[in-house]
């Protein structure tokens, strides 16, 4: 019983300092990028000055100075703000349809939405750039972000919603019927007040990932809809370190939706741990 | 419910508001795609001074160097319409001026032409019409800690031989206290490993390709050389060469971790510890080709909406009058004037105050020969003016940094290198 118990007494222990230690080692670079931030280019590429410096805001500056930070971060909000709304008013009748009405053909359907994701999205970018520019013009347009961001993620959406549907009781879809509810009034009455942890943590995982796109929302922009994603590609430089400059850049682009998740970090591991406890 | 419906309708309508507030100005406006180094970022606020007098804002979209390439030739390749003013790189402007994608540059004569060096000017032309103008150029050279040389007793001179230059690294490599006797590029890329690579197969009188072009990479040549640059970075490098570019050196560098280092010009503008001197590339009996030349340019490209606005700006970004205002302006100063593109430059006292490397600058850029010769049937000195050359660059660099790491043989890094190679300039119809 004494070993048992020394056993229980140790693992105890462990767990915690262990999870511990691996948050530290996830949140260490992004503590070095805020901390690098402050120091001058200089500074941050001197052996000297790890630690040791006279912080400065010059980088933060310099980046809405130089760099319209302001422009970049308007972008990227209303374009994942949209695409995302977009991607949950496909999505929610999608996976509904699929979790409540399924059809022969509904698993093969779910596996073919998934598959779009294997595209490499290089293949597709001559194409893109040739048919928004020259045919559809919409290049460089909030709209073709919108849209592309929808795309792109509505797959993820419809499984993560569909997973969530599923969750829920057949029986009380099929008295609203019985009791005559429309099927707009079934998914507005009963499935999204039902579901809405579900549905909250989609749109979270969906607006971070909007967010955080940087291959297409940095080749199908220039100027008028170009987002954080491609501020920050901007500031790598081949030939010169400028690190603090960069980290700054860096800082700037993820701050907001590292407080976002932070404030809905609840919602966040509810929607990320779904379905692997029963 | 009502409370999030309110809600929804609210962010909608404040977000369209805000996307409406937004609204396009209807002044002149240059939209400029550039590549993200000091000179280009200085540019940003120097230019501000061209909008006060000229009127027109300019709309700087700054790229990382690869996707800078990917994004302008996906819009040159489209029609172009995007950006009125690209930066490019001497590897693209004489094949994109040739297939007409870029419009030829003409100058008024204050810009003065003929100041701009005929290695760049020959660079940056197809057939002898410039079309694009350099903002900064570059060659390479031997930048090396003079107090560790001193010290172990060993001198490197201008043109030395690569066996002296491998024994001063041997005779300054220190890696007990931290000090690497050479550190080169190892990392894979055409405009990484390869440039560096490529002066030293040009040292040793090899070449890319024969008079047919075809690949020739498992000449003599190519394996006494990559096999001298193998050994040498092996023995003498810092572990894990295979992984460092320009900037991972740099930092070795600044660390003090370097004795010696072969790359850019430009590198010398950003080392911070003293007692640096400079050399001229060495080589293995072929001066010619050993040290490179690069130019980030600016060029127009056809159907630019404003071209003439942009042929403007153009001059007046690659023009003495903007040397004079880099080093007039409070917050730079003589030691960030663009370098490498005007004779007249370098001619500035105050100048070759601000950059001590100034004239080995110069010595290299003067003495780099991009000329298709008997030896080497393409435009280029780490690189081949042809489409086909980032691809086979690209690949053959992948097979070099497998040999650097020790997972290939030279012998079969080289094999594959030329079989790949071979198999892209066979498709692409050159035989």
């Amino acid at each position: 019983m004494a070993t048992v118990t020394q056993h229980s007494r140790f693992g105890n222990a462990l767990w915690p300092v262990l999870a511990w230690v691996v948050a530290l080692i996830f949140f260490f670079p992004i503590f070095w990028m805020v901390f690098t931030s402050f120091k001058t280019d200089a500074d941050a590429v001197k052996p000297e000055n790890l630690f040791l410096f006279t912080p400065t805001l010059e980088n933060y500056v310099n980046m809405t100075k130089d760099y319209d930070y302001w422009r970049f971060a308007t972008n990227s909000v209303i374009t994942s703000t949209f695409a995302t709304l977009f991607a949950l008013v496909v999505g929610v009748p999608a996976a509904y349809a699929m979790a409540f009405d399924p059809s022969r053909h509904t698993k093969d359907v779910l596996l073919w939405m998934l598959s779009t994701k294997m595209l490499p999205a290089a293949a597709v970018l001559y194409p893109m750039t040739f048919l928004t520019k020259n045919f559809l013009d919409m290049y460089d347009t909030r709209f073709l972000v919108i849209l592309v961001l929808c795309l792109i993620n509505l797959p993820i959406v419809i499984w993560m919603l569909f997973t969530y549907f599923k969750e829920i009781p057949k029986e009380i879809i099929e008295a609203g019927k019985m009791d005559g509810v429309s099927t707009w009034g079934e998914i507005k009455d009963i499935l999204i007040p039902l579901a809405w942890g579900g549905i909250a943590s989609t749109a979270l995982l969906t607006f971070i990932f909007c967010w955080n796109e940087a291959y297409w929302t940095v080749r199908l922009t220039t100027i008028d809809a170009a987002t954080l994603s491609k501020l920050i590609e901007g500031n790598r430089a081949p030939e010169g370190l400028f690190f603090g400059r960069l980290s700054a850049v860096s800082t700037a682009a993820v701050a907001p939706i590292i407080i976002l998740g932070w404030f809905c970090q609840k919602q966040l591991v509810q929607g990320l741990t779904f379905g692997a406890v029963k | 419910m009502k409370y999030l419906r309110n809600t929804a309708l609210g962010l909608t309508l404040g977000v369209t508001g805000a996307s409406f507030a937004m609204a396009d100005s209807h002044a002149t406006e240059l939209t400029i795609a550039i590549v993200n180094n000091g000179h280009m970022i200085n540019m940003q606020s120097v230019a501000e001074a061209y909008t006060a007098d000229t009127g027109i804002k300019l709309n700087w979209v700054s790229l990382e160097e690869g996707v800078l390439r990917e994004q302008v030739t996906s819009d040159t390749a489209t029609g172009g319409g995007q950006y009125d003013i690209i930066n490019i790189g001497m590897q693209e402007a004489p094949i994109w001026g040739a297939a007409g994608w870029i419009e030829p540059l003409e100058f008024s004569p204050e810009y003065d032409i003929d100041d701009m060096l005929p290695a760049m000017r020959n660079g940056l032309s197809h057939e002898g019409t410039l079309y694009a103008a350099p903002f900064y150029g570059e060659s390479s050279m031997v930048m090396y800690r003079k107090d560790l040389t001193d010290a172990a007793g060993v001198t490197i001179a201008d043109n030395d031989s690569w066996d002296n230059v491998r024994a001063a690294a041997a005779a300054i490599h220190d890696p007990d206290a931290g000090v690497y006797g050479v550190c080169l590029r190892g990392k894979p890329g055409w405009g990484d490993n390869m440039a560096f690579v490529t002066t030293v197969v040009n040292s040793f009188g090899g070449a890319w390709f024969d008079k047919d072009m075809r690949p020739t990479l498992e000449s003599d040549e190519w394996k006494a050389a990559i096999n001298f640059y193998v050994d040498l970075l092996g023995e003498f490098g810092p572990p894990g060469s295979e992984g460092n570019s320009f900037n991972e050196i740099l930092a070795l560098y600044n660390e003090g971790k370097c004795g010696m280092w072969i790359d850019a010009t430009i590198a010398a503008s950003f080392l911070t510890v003293d007692g640096v001197a400079y050399a001229q590339s060495p080589n293995a009996g072929n001066a010619v080709g050993a040290n490179w030349l690069w130019a980030w340019a600016m060029a127009v490209p056809t159907g630019s909406p404003h071209s003439e606005a942009a042929h403007d700006f153009v001059e007046w970004a690659t023009s003495k009058a903007y040397v004079q205002a880099v080093a007039n302006h409070p917050d730079f100063g003589w030691g960030s004037v663009p370098t490498g593109t005007r004779a007249s430059t370098y001619a500035y006292p105050e100048f070759q105050a601000a950059a001590p490397f100034a004239a080995a600058e110069m010595a290299a850029i003067e003495s780099a020969a991009p000329e298709a010769t008997d030896m080497k049937p393409y435009v280029g000195v780490q690189f081949a003016a042809i489409p086909e050359f980032p691809e086979v660059g690209s690949a053959v660099a992948q097979e070099i940094a497998a040999a650097l790491s020790g997972a290939k043989s030279v012998d079969e890094a080289l094999a594959a290198a030329q079989s790949a190679a071979d198999n892209i300039m066979s498709e692409a119809g050159y035989y």
